[in-house]
């Protein structure tokens, strides 16, 4: 079921991607599929009434969630940090050349 | 002297920086430092370093913040950092292994514990820090250089 | 363990160590940039061919970082397939640093474009050895991000247009990769690839193997630029500066594509006969549009980027077509193909260089002023058409003869005609570019300093033997082991994990 949720957010994402025109909102769009990614991660490494993977002194281990996909969750983050950084990094440099965030405007080159 | 007042915002906010950028710049440090026995870690506590830092500059202007943190100090502390890891890394080689836990593990639950670990968390909190702080620089530097034109 | 295994991991070191070093000591020392540059991509080309030896002689290197018995811990692997490609990388490599010393005087910063080179040939390096499939992510999203970043690095309106348009697809990519390895997690309950292979196997067919694999396929495939997610591809490769357009075109797209894709198809999720169809088809596909795009252009290295498809296309034919031949041929090509494609890059840039002009229109008689040029252009020209004594021809005939052989006869027409449309278009390059009359509108015209002319000297002499590659002895050494870990699919994986435990 929560599942479904995170694929609901995930096309939302791709949704914003595909057909906002403004370039700071397809970022925020990438944002919103990468985080619908990372929730996924999460949910996965998720047991029904499981407690969080950190051993201290006087706990039992038992019925631990799984910590793994939470590491990879991490790292994910870590990555789309970069890939927003440098994706806000050339929005600007695009404003400052072209005068304008709407991308059916910014089109010189065809692919 | 009055110029150098008005930079960055208002009175409110400029105390209350001045209050809190100590206290979070050693809470990211205390996070960083215990990130082998408790949540949080090299990422987590670099941020919250990077975080005082990119407070004082919203809050004081870039002068002041760059006299605390030049710009070509924040990409020299954060490629030293990522050296340090690797440096880390490769004295595992002594023990046969890379990225080896070479130190001895110790007792768990304390401060000096898990071998190299610590060190790792400390390499990475420079390079994050440093290296968040360098990306806020150069977003928000763009940003000046273009108004600095018109 | 095997002490020649030790090597792994100075791939990564050595180049992640440079590339820092770099950008640490940029300022204080000019010519540092240039001569770590071409002393890190040296030393990875010794490692390398050091990694073809070691093969050779133990087949599979595998390397436990850290000392954590996999399925634990992150394992290095060197097979025959990574050696190949870690040589196809380097050679590239290092070929392009000592081209780019000249080349970049005129942008202003040497320093941070050799940093983002070494990063992209550290991930590189670090998608080809890895045997973990999150750590091959990672490494993947490494050579993308510095690649995006080199992309932009003129920092002109159609870099920037080009790069953003390049860092969006790819990040919708990567989330779908990373999707495929999120299911894979939750169905294997392991992350290193020789595990997955053998609980995928131990669990059968499934839909979800089937899912993760169009997952992949979408983003893989975008990496590699199959047709239908080819749209960045000739955007980006024109508005990177010249080395990087050859690096990219070069070896990036195949290391983060066509690898990752072969490796997780044959070795992870074990070919069949969907996959095979799925992935000829594409290649065709590529093949064909590639051509047909890049016949009408005029830009100079807009053309070569839509030939860069074509060629891709050739590629995934051969490979997908899954017999011992094919992919010995899909293989051969793609070394052939980094070689040539970059030859041509390093040639238009050489023309952009003197001429300060990439449109076709405006050339012409350059062969007299430039005289290295081109020839080396009229040699990469020749191969990439197939003319027969160039190690293009004999690539493309080992395809065709393996397609006749499987009995695919309509694919194999498709590959004469294309490799007719390509020498039709080359033929073109070369009589606006090289031939005729000097336009005298150009001004005057100097060859490309020395290091610039070595570079694509080497590339030229490597395109004319390498041909002896497809023959029996030496197809042994560096083919044949690449082909045999692809043949062996899963049974190879089940080979590693003997070796690790």
């Amino acid at each position: 079921m929560i599942y479904l949720l995170c694929l609901i957010l995930f096309c939302l994402g791709i949704y914003c991607i595909v057909r906002k025109r403004n370039i700071i909102k397809i970022i925020i769009g990438t944002i919103i599929a990468q985080y619908a990614v990372n929730l996924f991660f999460i949910i996965l490494g998720y047991r029904r009434e499981g407690r969080s993977a950190i051993l201290s002194p006087n706990a039992r281990i038992e019925n631990m969630v799984d910590m793994l996909p939470q590491a990879l969750a991490l790292t994910s983050i870590i990555i789309g940090l970069a890939f927003t950084s440098i994706l806000i990094a050339l929005a600007l440099r695009i404003y400052e050349k072209y005068k304008t965030f709407d991308v059916t405007k910014i089109k010189e080159l065809q692919g | 002297m009055n110029n150098e007042k008005d930079k960055g915002m208002s009175l409110i906010v400029k105390t209350v920086t001045r209050l809190t950028a100590g206290p979070i710049f050693l809470y990211g440090i205390y996070i960083l430092s215990h990130g082998h026995v408790s949540p949080g870690g090299g990422f987590v506590g670099g941020v919250i370093i990077a975080l005082a830092f990119i407070q004082l500059m919203l809050a004081y202007g870039k002068e002041s913040a760059f006299k605390k943190l030049p710009r070509a100090a924040a990409s020299f502390i954060e490629n030293l950092g990522a050296l340090m890891f690797l440096a880390l890394a490769g004295l595992g080689f002594t023990g046969g292994y890379f990225l080896l836990n070479f130190i001895g593990k110790g007792e768990p639950f304390r401060l000096f514990s898990a071998g190299i670990m610590p060190l790792y968390n400390i390499a990475i909190g420079v390079k994050v820090g440093a290296g968040l702080f360098a990306i806020f620089i150069a977003l928000i530097l763009l940003r000046i250089n273009r108004e600095d034109d018109r | 363990m095997i002490a020649a295994a030790n090597i792994a991991p100075l791939f990564i070191v050595i180049s992640l160590g440079g590339a820092f070093l770099i950008s640490l000591l940029e300022k204080r020392m000019k010519h540092f940039p240039y001569a770590m540059g071409l002393i890190v991509t040296g030393m990875l080309l010794i490692l390398s061919l050091a990694a073809v030896k070691a093969v050779g002689l133990y087949r599979i290197l595998i390397y436990n970082v850290g000392s954590w018995k996999p399925p634990l811990g992150i394992t290095l692997v060197i097979d025959g397939f990574s050696a190949f490609m870690l040589v196809t990388v380097n050679l590239i490599a290092f070929l392009i640093a000592i081209y780019s010393g000249p080349y970049m005087e005129r942008y202003t910063s040497k320093g941070k474009f050799f940093a983002l080179f070494l990063l992209m040939v550290a991930g590189m390096n670090g998608v080809v050895i890895t045997g973990d499939i999150f750590n091959l992510f990672v490494f993947l999203e490494i050579a993308s991000i510095a690649s995006f970043a080199l992309v932009a690095f003129g920092t002109g309106r159609h870099e920037l247009e080009a790069s953003f348009k390049y860092t969006l697809m790819s990040a919708v990519g990567s989330l779908f990769i990373l999707l495929g390895i999120g299911l894979l997690y939750s169905f294997t309950s392991t992350l290193n690839m020789a595990d997955i292979a053998c609980a995928l196997l131990q669990k059968g067919k499934s839909n979800i193997s089937l899912m993760v694999a169009v997952m992949f396929i979408m983003g893989f495939g975008l990496k590699a630029a199959l047709v239908p997610f080819h749209g960045w591809l000739p955007d980006a490769h024109p508005s990177a500066p010249a080395p990087i357009s050859a690096m990219l075109s070069g070896v990036l797209i195949k290391s983060l594509g066509v690898y990752t894709l072969c490796r997780l198809f044959f070795n992870v999720l074990g070919m069949d006969a969907k996959f095979s169809a799925v992935l000829m088809f594409l290649g065709a596909l590529s093949m064909t549009v590639g051509v047909f795009s890049a016949i009408g252009q005029w830009d100079f290295k807009r053309l070569l980027a839509y030939h860069s498809i074509s060629q891709i296309g050739y590629v995934f034919l051969g490979i997908g077509l899954g017999t011992p031949l094919g992919i010995l041929g899909g293989l051969f090509h793609l070394f052939n193909h980094s070689v040539f494609k970059s030859l041509l890059f390093l040639n238009s840039g050489a023309v952009e260089y003197a001429a300060k002009t990439r449109d076709l229109r405006k050339m012409g008689g350059l062969a007299q002023k430039m005289p290295v040029t081109g020839a080396t252009a009229l040699v990469a020209s020749m191969s990439i058409a197939g003319i027969p004594p160039l190690n293009g021809f004999w690539s493309k005939l080992i395809i065709i003869v393996a397609l006749v052989d499987a009995g695919r006869f309509g694919y194999a027409f498709l590959a004469v005609l294309v490799s007719i449309m390509t020498l039709a278009s080359f033929a073109k390059v070369m009589k606006y570019a090289f031939g005729g009359e000097f336009n005298t509108n150009l001004g005057d015209i100097k060859e490309v300093p020395g290091l610039m002319r070595l570079s694509m000297t080497i590339l030229a002499a490597i395109c004319v033997i390498g041909g002896i590659l497809g023959f029996a002895g030496a197809r042994e050494i560096f083919l044949g082991k690449a082909g045999g870990v692809l043949q062996e699919g899963i049974n190879h994986s089940l080979m590693i994990l003997g070796g690790i435990k």
